[in-house]
């Protein structure tokens, strides 16, 4: 009988390689039940969730709200910019505050790395990050190895290769420790001052010249430029990181192979991805988004099913 | 833990194919009807049958799917152990056909009332028949009962009835779980 190993979904590193391939097993189902006529099933009926956004989300936080609504759960939506936050409340005091409205199960996105975990030792509720500063973003990765599976059959010995803003990105730290995890290989590419001091340590190999990195890889996951997380400029100009490490259709037709091109959204276009690419059959995007749901939906309803009822 | 066989191969057999000659006074040519098998344990006795079936009519396109119902269950976060979800496969559509629901052992009732809302998701069916190998009888928590009935037995909550199968052919076991 399989059921997950943690009581909270607080980032890939605390997940365990049984615990991927259950919501991978579970998100298959969830993913036949969202192509039926009705797309809906009742199991998370008696559940409340709370979705708190400190920070701006559109794809994460539809794709939440979705998946809560598909599982029949009563859902609350909480935005930083329209709240009490502004006048000085602290995280605890807002969750708490929430939490005595009778909520079981709380997402959160948050400007802070750790928050998602500091509030699941502080609060009596099971906690989902979906996103914490520029630490992890685990349900991202569990869809963009959901995706990888799901296009080319495994995820094991296939070989990643993320590119650009590794240093401001979440999406690129859950991804490595999902892509480990299931035995993907791992290269990282991208300005070396964007590349984190000592990412080798986490067993990745760095690769600055994108043509090389793309020749090694067989699916390109191409990150955004965070600009909102940048502080100082990391580089020249856009212009100059385009021409640099911006993929685009000509540079994709010279490889010796074809290669499945993935993008977390939302999408530069012109930046990172040229918009050809973006639009072609290379590229999974918005397979990524559909899954993005399913996963959501698994990793709800297995946080669910480890919940006490009798509270 | 004591386990005897209460139905051997060759009644087993026989019960089988009564259950088809029903099955086909009913519904003739299986031109408006599909058979549905419910999982886990319904899906292979639905391959038999649908096989026999096709053997018996000549009508080798009667439509067969498995139907999934973990999602609809109302023992969820319920019960001790996780529930197992298996997958659903229904590559045709079953609005306004007849449905038949079959599974191999109807017990408390309840894994019925979840695939009854689980198949109304897949459209509505102008109707829907149930069809269990093994009835246990008293031991309903729902009021539910199956139009084609294998054997209908006497048993306790203490025991468990399995229907073991090898190939085309099984055998029905009672085990005693105390």
């Amino acid at each position: 009988m399989s059921s997950l190993s943690v009581d909270h979904i607080l980032g890939i590193k605390d997940l365990t390689k049984e615990d991927i391939e259950l919501i991978f097993k579970t998100a298959d189902n969830f993913k036949d039940v969202l192509n039926r006529p009705i797309k809906k099933v009742p199991s998370l009926r008696d559940i409340t969730v709370a979705n708190l956004f400190f920070e701006n989300s559109t794809r994460t936080r539809l794709s939440f709200e979705l998946a809560e609504k598909r599982l029949s759960a009563d859902v609350i939506n909480f935005s930083a910019a329209s709240s009490s936050v502004k006048k000085g409340e602290t995280l605890i005091d807002t969750v708490n505050n929430i939490l005595a409205m009778k909520v079981d199960l709380v997402v959160m996105r948050h400007p802070n790395a750790g928050a998602a975990k500091f509030l699941a030792q502080n609060v009596k509720a099971r906690i989902v990050n979906a996103g914490d500063g520029a630490h992890e973003h685990p349900t991202q990765a569990l869809l963009d190895t959901f995706s990888i599976r799901e296009k080319l059959g495994k995820v094991e010995g296939v070989k990643v290769l993320i590119v650009g803003d590794i240093l401001h990105s979440r999406v690129a730290l859950s991804n490595i420790f999902a892509l480990q995890k299931l035995g993907a290989e791992v290269k990282l590419c991208g300005p070396p001052t964007l590349m984190p001091k000592h990412i080798e340590s986490l067993g990745v190999e760095v690769e600055y010249d994108l043509r090389t990195g793309l020749e090694w890889c067989d699916v390109a996951n191409m990150l955004r430029i965070q600009l909102e997380r940048q502080e100082i400029k990391y580089f020249p100009s856009l212009r100059e990181y385009t021409m640099m490490y911006g993929l685009d259709l000509k540079m994709l037709n010279s490889l010796s192979k074809e290669i499945v091109i993935m993008h977390p959204g939302p999408i530069n276009r012109g930046v990172e991805i040229s918009t050809d690419i973006a639009d072609s059959e290379h590229a999974i995007i918005l397979d990524q988004v559909e899954n993005g749901v399913a996963i959501r939906m698994a990793v709800l309803y297995l946080l669910a099913e480890k919940m006490d009822r009798q509270k | 833990m004591r386990a005897k066989t209460i139905i051997n191969q060759k009644q087993l057999e026989l019960t089988l194919n009564r259950l088809c000659y029903q099955l086909i006074e009913n519904h003739d040519t299986f031109e408006n009807t599909v058979l549905i098998g419910m999982q886990p344990r319904g899906v292979h006795l639905s391959q038999v049958i649908h096989k026999r079936l096709q053997e018996i009519t000549g009508n080798t396109e009667i439509q067969i799917g498995a139907l999934d119902a973990s999602f609809y269950r109302d023992d969820f976060r319920r019960r001790s152990t996780p529930i197992e979800v298996s997958g659903t496969t229904i590559d045709f559509l079953i609005e306004n056909k007849r449905v038949v629901l079959i599974d191999d052992v109807l017990f408390s009732g309840r894994t019925l009332r979840a695939a009854l809302d689980a198949l109304m998701d897949f459209g509505r069916p102008s109707s829907v028949e149930y069809l269990v190998l093994i009835e246990r009888r008293f031991s309903r928590e729902l009021p539910i009962k199956a139009d084609y009935i294998g054997q209908t037995i006497d048993s306790v909550v203490s025991e468990r009835v399995d229907v073991q199968w090898k190939g085309d052919h099984g055998k029905v076991i009672l085990t005693n779980i105390e």
